[in-house]
């Protein structure tokens, strides 16, 4: 089983249409991957479904960064 | 008993607004506009045309394709959330525009799912045999309710009419329908004016939290896809034609996705018509049926999604 950081990244590069190897930790959704608004949503749905969670507007919306997302799950789920 | 569409019609203003004009209008681009939404221009009404006249034309046009008359016509339902006034209704309205001397008629308001909410209605009149021929009109003027100065929804509408016949027929037809609200879910997406003392109270234009509304769009729309799809004992890769909401190729391309279903079996028409609102669907199943894409005996799946919020599919047999 992969680790939250790999599911995170391999999501990521999946829904933006980036190489995983470009997906680092700090990277920036909007600044760095190239994101608009409506990728970062659906971006949110496609954790909320890996995770089998749910993940508040106002707790999406500090979710900009890698790292960020793996915090959120980290501490959010039980996948750990 | 069944009902089956025998025919569709459409109308669309004369004037296009294009991306490059709203350019020069409000602080956007063409390449935003496109990129977020794939709308690239959109139909605005006449200042003197109402929703029952753009609904008129549709009509006359869905009758000829379906053969009949406004004689044979026995039940009207209009879709609209910008009516002609606030009474009568634009169904009256439009009946008497059509010369039809007595037949039930009524709007039914369910914003942008409001074709897919007359059109189910229509189907319970006509399959329990109380009518023989509905007219079912999805009828917008959205340009009547944009605040032209937001760029953030000015950009996202256009004003058009779509119609069909639906009549009784021995064979589907109609394979069935699914209809939801929640009212839970009303203030993202809202146009809250109303009219008291002679007076508007409140906005009258639209608000909405784009990113609010796409989640819950594209969350709902693959469940009542999923549903009718287990009503009938059929996969989603089973469609032979997706007709959506025309809201925004994102929304559209994610539920596509979402469903399994490549974007080849999914008729577009938000780039040249930008979000008609109730009137989306019937224009877009017009196009695809005059252009020869749909065919008989093919699966179509219409369904819809907005304010309320609302969101439904049909399911039919063409």
């Amino acid at each position: 089983m992969e680790n939250i950081e790999q599911r995170i990244k391999k999501i990521v590069a999946e829904q933006l249409g980036v190489n995983e190897a470009e997906v680092k930790n700090e990277s920036s959704f909007v600044n760095d991957l190239g994101a608009d608004s409506l990728d970062t949503v659906e971006l949110v749905m496609a954790l909320e479904e890996e995770f089998e969670c749910e993940i508040p507007d106002e707790q999406a919306e500090k979710i900009n960064t890698v790292q960020e997302a793996i915090d959120y799950v980290t501490a959010n789920t039980s996948a750990s | 008993m069944y009902s089956r569409i025998t025919g569709t019609g459409s109308y669309l203003p004369e004037k296009i607004l294009t991306n490059l004009d709203l350019e020069r209008m409000v602080d956007t681009s063409d390449e935003w506009i496109r990129t977020r939404t794939g709308i690239t221009q959109r139909h605005i009404a006449g200042e003197n045309q109402v929703a029952s006249d753009l609904a008129l034309y549709a009509c006359q046009n869905a009758m000829q394709a379906a053969g009949v008359t406004s004689q044979d016509i026995d039940l009207i339902i209009v879709a609209t959330t910008t009516p002609d006034m606030i009474f009568p209704s634009t169904a009256c309205i439009l009946q008497n525009k059509l010369g039809i001397e007595n037949c039930p008629a009524f709007d039914v308001q369910a914003v942008c799912s409001g074709f897919v909410y007359a059109l189910a209605t229509a189907d319970m009149f006509v399959s329990s045999g109380k009518c023989r021929n509905a007219l079912v009109v999805g009828s917008e003027i959205y340009s009547k309710i944009l605040d032209w100065n937001d760029r953030s929804t000015c950009v996202l509408f256009g004003d058009g009419a779509g119609a069909v016949v639906l009549s009784q027929s021995d064979q589907p037809g109609i394979l069935s329908t699914h209809l939801h609200a929640s009212g839970s879910h009303s203030n993202i997406l809202s146009a809250p004016g109303s009219i008291s003392g002679g007076k508007v109270q409140g906005t009258p234009y639209i608000n909405m939290e784009g990113n609010a509304v796409f989640k819950f769009a594209v969350k709902v729309l693959e469940e009542v896809v999923q549903e009718a799809m287990a009503k009938n004992d059929l996969q989603s890769t089973d469609i032979d034609w997706l007709i959506p909401h025309q809201a925004n190729i994102r929304i559209i391309q994610s539920t596509a996705r979402k469903l399994g279903l490549p974007m080849d079996k999914v008729v577009v028409a938000v780039d040249k018509h930008g979000n008609t609102s109730a009137a989306s669907i019937p224009l877009a199943l017009d196009m695809a049926v005059r252009d020869g894409r749909i065919q008989r005996d093919q699966l179509v799946l219409l369904e819809g999604v907005g304010g309320g919020f609302t969101w439904g599919a049909v399911l039919l047999r063409w």
